[in-house]
């Protein structure tokens, strides 16, 4: 197979670059500086070294012994990115694209925030390097994810709520991406996860795609053998693409992927791409989008703010088309039973994203006898308390 | 040739410039706007773009994102837009240049909407975040049909882009006069001037400059330096603040005929 993407960020038919035309410099001054990043050792170092010593990697593999027994059937390991700083995976992408910005001279950087993970990861990396830091967010999300909010503006970021559409990651982007179009020269968007023109996809993916290549290595040295499946939440992607991809090669290994099944089945009330989405454009990237028979982009519902997107990663519809990976959704009441499950069994509260893989995983894992389950837990569910406190209320009574 | 090439060739021989008026299609509701754009002829327009509203138009500012969504709440879609310029079409031979996003276009399909548009009399389509990378098809479809293709080019845009961005269009080039969204602004962007410079080295296409322009005095200091200028948000502004006004249409052309005067002033 031919290395994906290609020269003008091609996943097969899906990614490209589909922005104006006042981006079109600054994201190929941004390709070209990461293609001179990514093959220097001493950037490679550096990024390294905080990762170790800053973000906390190695991020253990952890097998779930309670919660397999508790299921009866499949083995089911856990990738422990709930414990990286910050409390998710999006530390990894946020270190690789602030010491990018340094190498290119940007001291502004932007950023969109769904759950407010990556705000708070982006904030946290400004603090770091002494970098100016906006944060766009949907209002509906600052609602949901207020702690997240908070965190941020301790950090010392200011967060701009948006109320244009429905409040929430779409529209947190499209604020993003004007603040870009307007202030391009001393300033960085970085872009939490793999969407957007090239080379975002691409770039997002190859600093996430540690997750997967310590867990081969983890999972190796534990059991011998690779996993028979590996399951990770999808929203835009990047924790998923992040654990998928040292695994491409086995095909042995099967890829799960789950969105947000939301409330329903109709438009508008989850956010399962392949569930009636199409392809289009959104945001700069080709792929596949929920939309409604005019071309306008439908609107979204899920419990998890995180997963609450109209589009999916270029990268996983090229996956998904080409039959690598196999894509599913899990409900907003499947992903709280099972974050409920996780805490009771192991004792870890996960994020509500990462609760829609961990839910994939308790559906399949008894009729999955001496199969090995790779789950990654993408973020920890502090800032989701307040959420599971609305639908635990039972839990609430003193 | 289309009437865009034609009203540029006219403009060049009478020693004329143009004046290209932007506005939402359907905002504040479909049957509005043939009524709206012939105030705009009145007042001088020679060129309309018709806006076709975007659920998320990430190039745009505040009025034209607000502009957005009243039409699309009034039921605004593409085909819509094509009715609309049929019934413009019916009674005036001004150019008419659709203006949108890549995906409704996309949804409708680009061989269909060449089509139907060559038929509706659209002249042409400028989509704004179809990068000249990820047009061939489009561009095929359009001119197929012959329809005019017109690309923006950018203060960021460097000589490469440039001359990618003149090779793609046709009819004119459309230069944005600042690194920003869509929105009126009190003086021109320094911005603008050497992007012209460098666009006219470029290629012999008739230029237009817009963003940003919304004064008399914007239009008399780009009208020195290229061949037309686009007025869109200061329009768009005035249609939000008079929606229930009896007098709108005669304040939209009192207008445009008053950004149109500043052709005449003299530095």
């Amino acid at each position: 197979m031919t290395p994906q993407p290609d020269q003008g960020g091609h996943f097969g038919p899906y990614g490209g670059r589909y922005v104006p035309e006042v981006l079109m410099a600054p994201i190929e001054e941004l390709a070209e500086a990461y293609t001179a990043a990514r093959q220097d050792p001493a950037f490679q170092a550096e990024l390294n070294e905080l990762l170790r010593t800053y973000a906390g990697r190695p991020t253990p593999l952890y097998f779930a012994r309670r919660l397999s027994e508790t299921l009866g059937g499949a083995r089911i390991w856990l990738k422990r990115e709930d414990l990286l700083h910050t409390g998710a995976h999006k530390i990894n992408n946020c270190l690789g694209q602030a010491l990018l910005a340094r190498r290119m001279g940007k001291r502004r950087i932007i950023a969109e925030t769904g759950a407010g993970q990556h705000g708070v990861a982006t904030a946290t990396v400004c603090a770091l390097l002494g970098f100016e830091c906006v944060v766009y967010m949907g209002e509906e999300d600052m609602r949901r994810q207020r702690l997240n909010v908070f965190r941020m503006r301790m950090l010392g970021a200011r967060v701009v709520g948006v109320a244009a559409g429905s409040r929430t990651l779409k529209d947190a982007i499209s604020e993003a991406m004007r603040d870009w179009v307007s202030n391009v020269a001393g300033t960085h968007y970085l872009l939490g996860s793999v969407l957007g023109a090239h080379p975002y996809p691409m770039m997002v993916r190859d600093f996430q795609k540690v997750i997967g290549e310590e867990a081969r290595a983890q999972f190796l040295a534990s059991e011998g053998r690779l996993p028979d499946a590996v399951f990770a939440c999808v929203g835009g992607g990047s924790n998923a693409i992040g654990i998928f991809h040292a695994f491409l090669p086995d095909p042995t290994v099967a890829l799960i992927g789950v969105e947000a099944g939301g409330r329903g089945n109709a438009v508008g009330e989850h956010a399962a791409r392949y569930r009636g989405g199409a392809p289009g454009v959104l945001q700069g990237a080709y792929s596949y989008v929920l939309q409604d028979e005019d071309g306008q982009i439908a609107l979204t519902h899920s419990v998890s703010a995180g997963l609450d997107y109209a589009m999916i990663g270029p990268e996983h519809a090229w996956l998904h088309d080409r039959n690598r990976a196999e894509y599913t959704a899990a409900s907003d009441a499947e992903a709280l039973d099972a974050a409920r499950l996780l805490s009771r069994t192991e004792g870890i509260i996960p994020a509500l994203e990462s609760a829609h893989a961990v839910a994939e995983a308790a559906k399949r894992a008894p009729a999955a006898a001496g199969q090995l389950f790779l789950v990654n837990v993408s973020g920890r569910g502090d800032k989701d308390i307040d959420i599971y406190r609305e639908n635990f209320k039972e839990l609430d009574q003193s | 040739m289309t009437r865009i090439g034609r009203l540029f060739d006219c403009l060049r021989r009478d020693g004329r410039k143009g004046f290209i008026a932007y506005l939402t299609a359907g905002d504040p509701a479909p049957e509005r706007t043939p009524a709206l754009v012939e105030a705009l002829i009145r007042g001088g327009a020679d060129l309309i773009e018709l806006g076709v509203p975007f659920s998320d138009p990430i190039a745009d500012g505040p009025v034209i994102q607000r502009a957005g969504e009243r039409a699309l709440k009034a039921g605004t879609n593409l085909k819509a837009v094509l009715a609309i310029a049929e019934e413009i079409r019916g009674r005036s031979e001004v150019p008419l240049l659709l203006f949108t996003y890549l995906n409704p276009v996309l949804r409708y399909g680009l061989d269909r909407l060449a089509r139907d548009a060559a038929a509706a009399g659209i002249d042409g389509c400028l989509l704004t975040d179809a990068s000249v990378e990820e047009a061939g098809d489009y561009v095929a479809a359009m001119h197929r049909c012959g329809l005019d293709t017109v690309f923006l080019a950018a203060p960021t845009s460097t000589e490469r882009r440039m001359k990618l961005v003149a090779q793609y269009s046709t009819g004119f080039v459309y230069l944005v006069s600042r690194a920003g969204v869509t929105g009126e602004r009190d003086s021109l962007s320094a911005a603008a001037a050497p992007l012209i410079r460098a666009m006219r080295a470029i290629t012999d296409l008739p230029l237009a400059v817009g963003f940003g322009i919304s004064k008399p005095e914007h239009v008399a200091e780009l009208g020195r330096q290229v061949e037309a200028v686009v007025v869109g948000s200061a329009f768009v502004r005035l249609i939000e603040r008079n929606l229930d006004n009896a007098s709108l249409e005669i304040q939209l052309e009192s207008f445009a005929r008053e950004l149109k005067h500043g052709f005449g002033v003299r530095p």
